[in-house]
């Protein structure tokens, strides 16, 4: 074992590289593109044995990515933003071959307004595709989540595609202190990959993503995705322990912050979830009994476990940093309607961080006291949108200089 | 005149194995599926067909499929990507000692002329670009074919699709013409690139012949009559094919490493007309009246295609 340190795009980037993949399709995408670049180095140093093919599209790397998986090889590529959402249309079409592979997403907000900073709409515009999904907060969990979803990928239980997101700037371009596993331990928890049904060769034809006729044969299949997709649960607390055991870094579907007494719980998913850890350590000092909840794997979506750690709390908070035009917040839609049926705590919806905003002090205080409000007198599933007086200056201005006529209040 | 054959010189040389059963669920007559039929004769069983949506899409319809060898449908827009995948892959398995060299298997698009013009002529041209080596089929049936057969870019001008009716406002139904998949590959220098038909079997599979021979991109354009698109009865497919060629109308060539031969030209043209009067597709420029200027004109691109072509000893 080696620490350096590594922005979250290398950390994307050595993950690959222990895994020893052997092929890598690109299409580079702000602010995803370190990753491919430093594996395109290291290919070309002769340091790792991948194929790199530069490709014309999102959509076209991901049908190659597709394509050389269902032929029997272990596959790594990354996108974001715009490049997710262009590649859609493949993403369903692969986690449908049943093939396994690894793809980074460096979120990043989706055009109109074109931006280049976070949010999640991207990543959640792939959750009904097929593929699993992790939410990483650091950049020692990128790497090890992308190790991790090799492992959940190929398991024969499950045989889905996974993605591994996280987020730009806030970690795709953030040192931290990473350690990097020995390639030899690697090795042992993750052995060269052995395409048990899906192989393309002239001694074993096969037919993949064949048409249907009629809609048995469809629902057949969809079936039996959505079970693979419940067996990856129990597969990955199993994959999970053995990393645990092996490399001393424990993960789980969620990861619980200070939840233990906690009377008010704030849900968060990704790196800003570790703004949100620092907010609680000060409510804390002031006296709130408050605890933190992230949700670490968004597919398969954890109900039971958030059911038990969300269950019988006073009031619970959802901050989303995505925001379904019309809806509002889609993991609080997800989290409430994991209580279906049974009794559900006060619940609150946050729509913020959207395009890479950041929390401003005193949000999390007004959060806390909605809360303690909701304790009281019930959640409610209306959004609270994080938009705030500092913003319609902030653009007020903006349009001032510019010589535009200023609104006079928001819409 | 005909160029030298090499392998295909007499219909005996055709192989009686079948790499492509029969009994699919496309239509009565389909040039396409003749097309591939004697395709996949010439390439043998060792075979990965990865297909983008259109009529061939339907051949393997879960649980059969009608092929000796694999197939992945992909998506429209990106066959030749997925044929990346599948090469990249064999080539990095073999590589690294993890599949024996004798389980290599030749990659081929199979895609129609919707897919190949129009939404997949991206990922078409960057494949050829990168000098994948792959086999490139597409059989142009001149539309979108089993959507109920509307324009695509290699609609002919003056044909009626679904799309391009004839009206008061355009008597013509297809007012552009039809873009020349041909010539948008050999300028990118591949070493093969072949229009083929299926009413010329020896010229088709010797074709195919020549071209596993060399690495590469290697495109096969293949005529494919389409009856109930073009009007034409199933058992007529075959000879409309065949007049498509004797008017000139479909020339059948190859480009090796760019250079240009015909390998079946007519020793006398017959009228193209008499090609598009077999067809309900252009019954609109004879009935209720001729439309003259647009059949002198649909004439005149083909004369002027064949004197540009003799004038280049092509």
């Amino acid at each position: 074992m080696t620490r350096d340190l590594l922005t979250g795009n290398a950390a994307a980037a050595w993950a690959a590289r222990l895994a020893a993949v052997d092929y890598i399709p690109a299409y580079p995408i702000t602010p995803a593109t370190e990753i491919v670049e430093t594996l395109a180095d290291w290919v070309r140093r002769g340091e790792i044995q991948s194929r790199l093919v530069t490709m014309d599209s999102e959509h076209s790397m991901l049908a190659a990515a597709g394509a050389a998986a269902a032929t029997g090889a272990r596959v790594f590529t990354a996108s974001s933003s715009q490049g997710l959402l262009y590649a859609i249309e493949m993403l369903y079409a692969v986690a449908g071959w049943r093939v396994p592979l690894v793809l980074v997403n460096v979120a990043r907000a989706v055009a109109a307004p074109i931006t280049l900073e976070p949010d999640h709409n991207d990543i959640l515009a792939a959750r009904d595709s097929g593929f699993l999904q992790i939410h990483t907060a650091s950049c020692q969990e990128v790497l090890d989540s992308i190790l991790i979803g090799y492992r959940l990928a190929e398991h024969p239980d499950v045989l889905l595609p996974v993605l591994v997101n996280l987020d730009g700037f806030y970690l795709s371009f953030s040192r931290e202190p990473v350690d990097i596993p020995d390639a030899n331990e690697v090795r042992e928890f993750l052995p060269t990959y052995e395409p048990v049904h899906a192989r393309f060769s002239a001694s074993h034809a096969m037919a993949q993503g064949v048409a249907v006729l009629g809609a048995s044969a469809y629902a057949f299949f969809k079936y039996q995705m959505q079970r693979a997709a419940e067996m990856a649960e129990t597969v990955h607390e199993t994959i999970a322990t053995e990393f645990c055991r092996r490399f001393g870094r424990c993960y789980g579907s969620v990861e619980g912050y200070r939840l233990d007494d906690a009377d008010l719980v704030i849900v968060m998913s990704n790196s800003f979830s570790t703004i949100g850890k620092a907010e609680v350590r000060r409510l804390r000092e002031r006296g709130h009994r408050v605890g933190l909840l992230r949700l670490r794997i968004v597919r398969p979506f954890p109900h039971k476990e958030l059911v038990w750690l969300l269950g019988g709390r006073r009031a619970v908070a959802v901050i989303d940093q995505n925001l379904s035009v019309g809806k509002g917040g889609i993991l609080f839609a997800e989290i409430a309607s994991a209580f279906q049926g049974r009794p559900a705590p006060p619940m609150l919806s946050f729509v913020g961080g959207l395009g890479g905003r950041r929390f401003r002090p005193g949000e999390f205080d007004q959060i806390a006291a909605a809360m303690a409000r909701a304790a009281h007198e019930g959640g409610s599933s209306v959004p609270r949108l994080l938009y705030s007086a500092v913003e319609y200056r902030q653009v007020s201005e903006m349009l001032r200089i510019a010589h535009h006529d200023v609104p006079a209040s928001v819409v | 005149m005909q160029t030298h054959r090499e392998i295909f010189r007499s219909i005996k040389d055709i192989p009686r194995e079948e790499f492509l059963a029969g009994g699919t669920g496309l239509c009565g007559g389909c040039g396409g599926l003749l097309g591939l039929r004697l395709f996949s004769k010439a390439l043998g069983p060792n075979t990965v067909f990865v297909n983008a949506a259109g009529c061939m899409t339907l051949l393997a319809v879960f649980p059969f499929s009608p092929f000796r060898g694999s197939w992945l449908y992909t998506a429209m827009a990106c066959a030749p990507a997925g044929a990346q995948g599948v090469r990249d892959a064999l080539d990095v398995l073999i590589e690294k000692g993890r599949l024996p060299p004798s389980d290599d298997v030749s990659v081929v698009v199979v895609t129609g002329d919707g897919a190949a013009h129009g939404i997949g002529l991206q990922s078409t041209l960057a494949a050829v670009h990168r000098g994948l080596d792959f086999f490139y089929f597409c059989y142009d049936n001149e539309a979108f074919g089993n959507t109920g057969f509307q324009m695509s870019p290699s609609s002919p001008l003056g044909s009626r699709t679904a799309t391009t009716p004839p009206g008061s406002t355009a008597p013509a139904g297809t007012t552009t013409r039809k873009q020349d998949l041909f010539e948008l590959w050999r300028a990118q220098s591949p070493p093969f690139v072949a229009t083929v038909s299926p009413a010329y079997p020896l010229d088709l599979m010797d074709k195919v012949a020549r071209a596993k021979r060399r690495a590469g991109p290697k495109l096969f354009l293949s005529f494919a009559t389409c009856p109930p698109g073009w009007g034409v009865e199933p058992a007529d497919a075959v000879t409309v094919a065949k007049l498509a060629v004797e008017t000139g109308v479909w020339p059948l060539k190859e480009a090796v490493d760019g250079a240009v031969t015909h390998t079946v030209v007519p020793h006398r043209f017959r009228p193209v007309e008499d090609y598009l009067v077999v067809q309900t597709r252009y019954r609109h420029l004879f009935e209720p009246v001729r439309q003259e200027e647009l059949l002198r004109q649909l004439q005149e691109v083909v004369d002027r295609y064949w004197a540009s072509a003799h004038n280049n000893n092509g």
